[in-house]
């Protein structure tokens, strides 16, 4: 039964897409990998997720000459040892899915640990061509390779690029499409003999039972059982339990013959192989010393690595935030005068009217969040992404974050929920593991944006204070170390601590970053903006029913709980829509501008408190959606609603207490 | 019975060797997979701050290890 299900499922993945050739772009991370996919695929290029996980790859149509190929760049990976969602989705894709040519990308500054992939991939016996990238790194540290060696000990076509400069790639498709028609697998490279011949000796067994059931190489699974990973294990558990008897024994022979466990015999063979082949290929003279080699003498440093840290976000900030402002305000002023001639032009008691006018509203909203904010905000981020400043962030930070049980790299997307929760929630992707992507969008979510810190300003440090603005920050802070404490207690980490590279700072490409822009704007434009639109029209539709008592009176527990007057009801709705609209409606609502004479400073206080914590706006909500899909979305619109009417109650009890 | 020295311990600007892995397979596995096993130099570029991560430097390689992964490297 169970052969077969797996069977006709890896049947059926095969025959998707197959009218093109699959090139597959593998590597390891920092190598390079996307900006070569970047250069190369068109602006079509779309990110999807693996099936039921978060953990994304990016495919594109490529032509070269008439013929159209599909060029697919999967998450980096270091190796084919399954640790993380990232390299179990890369190890099935290439296990199951058709790959015709794997372009293997590697760093050539550090051939080393970047061969040791490239040995693991040539087990899978499928077409290979190997990429030297960033061959002027190589050189600068003074590494020569001999190309024409290593292609010959390694039995692949080896193609030198900088994938920064676009420079060898036109060569590298060539042998890429060289190999799609002649496809020829690399050579098995040898290690001890005594550890090749159990390794021989278990594909033996292996092919001998398990031939027709696994499609994949068997030297591959042979290497892999030995190192113990437990995604392959499974997969022969699965099939032929008995066999697991004779892995074992195989295992305990390498073990007692070595004197540890034989993964870590098989992992530092293939350490010494990768290291022998680069002695016999590469010949390293003095390096060149760079001012990027004394640069983190400052950056990183622990005084003046933090300060610099701060003024660097206080300028990235300051500079969106005025450019955006400057930018917006003259554009929701041509959205509003446009919707109004709208309204002129045709009848507004029409339905249709009322709807054209509150879509055109949505569009321009949209507008008005991306163009100023989401743009230059998802530049910076590809920027300090691409230079290569995030790992230096995660390593100062990690010392804080772990506090709250996440690492280092986390603080970036909380940060940038200051500005706006959408970019913040998008940032999230920066992170590896699916728990810790979750965890910081759910801090991100709680962030008082741009947009929730005009409601504290205006309503609570214009009627009670600055002084009471700030304690709001304050309190919003501890609210979210303790809420993201609470969430990673309750989903413990299973990797025990941060093992991160810190790779070379590189100048970062306009095309590349302008690229991974339009990948993440996409995202918000298809899932966000028509959620905006649909929002404003839903909001017209009350407002021309006259549904908005009924709406208040849906509301009234809500409000009837906090103490609110009950006309603030729709302006939470509203809030939902965009928060800085909850405001603007409640002026609305209670018809005056003077709130003070319609709510108490306790009423205004519990009203601010509420709109801060409570569900993310639609914007938000349908990144969080794409991001982590309905249950945990659901989970954090349920777990803020709650935690703000919690929170607007306690502040009634102590707001009656003080005023 | 003498503690063994671990990684954590190490000094700014030292070289040192690893000598094994005091941990499960995923710390092992985790660390091959950035190029470090016995018998490896490593070079300590830095110590960060209160209880931060260490940064060190392998096979031309910079690699920042939390305080917890470096109490499992064992080192001489």
């Amino acid at each position: 039964m169970n052969k077969k299900k797996i069977q006709t499922i890896s049947d059926k993945k095969r025959q998707d897409g197959s009218k093109h050739p699959q090139i597959v772009l593998v590597g390891q991370p920092n190598c390079g990998k996307s900006t070569l996919f970047n250069e190369v695929a068109g602006y079509r290029a779309v990110t999807s997720n693996f099936p039921g996980v978060t953990v994304t790859y990016t495919r594109s149509h490529i032509r070269i000459g008439d013929r159209v190929y599909n060029i697919i760049d999967l998450p980096g990976i270091y190796s084919l040892t399954s640790l993380d969602q990232a390299d179990l989705e890369t190890q099935r894709y290439l296990l199951s899915e058709r790959v015709d040519v794997i372009i293997n990308v590697i760093d050539a500054s550090i051939m080393s640990r970047s061969l040791e992939l490239t040995l693991q991939l040539l087990e899978l016996e499928i077409p290979m061509v190997l990429c030297l990238n960033m061959i002027d790194e190589a050189k600068r540290k003074g590494i020569e390779i001999n190309t024409e060696k290593l292609s010959d000990k390694l039995g692949i076509p080896i193609v030198k690029t900088v994938a920064s400069k676009g420079k060898g790639v036109k060569s590298l498709f060539e042998e890429v499409l060289k190999m799609v028609y002649f496809g020829k697998k690399g050579k098995h490279i040898r290690g001890n003999r005594d550890v090749e011949l159990v390794i021989a000796r278990l594909k033996r067994i292996l092919t001998q039972n398990l031939n027709n059931e696994i499609p994949f190489s068997k030297h591959l699974l042979a290497t892999k059982l030995l190192e113990h990973d437990r995604f392959f294990e499974n997969k022969v558990k699965q099939i032929r339990p008995e066999l697991m008897e004779k892995i074992s024994a195989c295992r305990r022979e390498l073990a007692i013959s070595h004197g540890r466990s034989s993964d870590e015999v098989i992992n530092a063979e293939r350490h010494a192989l990768s290291m022998s082949i680069v002695e016999q290929t590469c010949t390293v003279k003095k390096p060149q010393l760079h001012w990027r080699d004394r640069i983190d003498e400052i950056l990183m440093h622990n005084i003046w690595g933090y300060l610099f840290l701060v003024i660097i976000f206080i300028l990235f900030f300051n500079l969106i935030f005025r450019v955006g402002s400057l930018i917006e305000t003259p554009m929701v002023a041509f959205f509003e005068r446009a919707a109004q001639s709208i309204n002129t032009q045709l009848n507004p008691e029409l339905l249709y009217t009322v709807i054209l006018t509150k879509i055109f509203e949505g569009i321009g909203g949209g507008i008005a969040i991306v163009l100023p904010y989401l743009f230059p905000f998802l530049m910076g981020l590809a920027f300090f992404e691409d230079i290569g400043y995030l790992p230096r962030v995660a390593f100062l930070m990690d010392t804080f974050m772990h506090r709250i049980g996440l690492h280092g790299k986390a603080v970036i997307p909380a940060v940038l929920g200051y500005g706006c929760n959408v970019p913040a929630v998008m940032g999230t992707r920066i992170l590896e593991s699916p728990r810790d992507r979750f965890i910081s969008a759910f801090i991100a979510t709680m962030i008082p944006c741009a947009a929730r810190m005009t409601i504290i300003m205006g309503l609570v440090g214009y009627y009670l204070g600055g002084n009471w603005a700030l304690m709001i920050y304050l309190l919003n802070l501890i609210v979210v170390a303790l809420s993201g404490t609470w969430l990673s207690r309750i989903l413990p980490e299973v990797t025990p601590g941060m093992v991160l590279e810190i790779p070379v700072y590189q100048m970062p490409r306009l095309k590349i970053m302008l690229r991974k822009t339009w990948l993440r704007l996409k995202d918000f434009i298809i899932i966000a903006w028509p959620l905006l639109i649909a929002g404003s029209a839903i909001l017209g539709l009350i407002d021309h029913y006259q549904l908005t008592d009924k709406v208040n009176h849906m509301l009234s527990p809500v409000t009837v709980i906090l103490g609110l007057p009950a006309e603030v009801g729709t302006t939470l709705i509203f809030g939902v829509l965009k928060k800085e609209l909850s405001m603007l409606m409640l002026f609305q609502a209670l018809g005056t501008t003077e709130i003070l004479t319609v709510m108490s400073k306790t009423q205004i206080l519990v009203f601010t408190i509420f709109v801060v914590f409570y569900i993310p706006c639609v914007a938000t909500i349908g990144v969080l959606y794409r991001q982590l899909r309905g249950k945990r979305t659901l989970f954090i619109v349920g777990f803020t609603f709650i935690l703000a009417l919690i929170l607007g109650l306690l502040t009634r009890g102590l707001g009656e207490l003080i005023f | 019975m003498i503690q063994p020295l671990t990684l954590d311990q190490i000094k700014k600007d030292k070289e040192v060797v690893v000598v094994e892995i005091n941990g499960g397979w995923g710390v092992r596995q985790r660390l091959n997979q950035m190029g470090i096993h016995p018998n490896d130099r490593i070079q300590i570029k830095r110590s960060g701050a209160m209880g931060g991560p260490i940064l060190i430097q392998i096979h031309g390689i910079e690699v920042a290890i939390g305080r917890g992964m470096a109490k499992k490297i064992v080192v001489k």
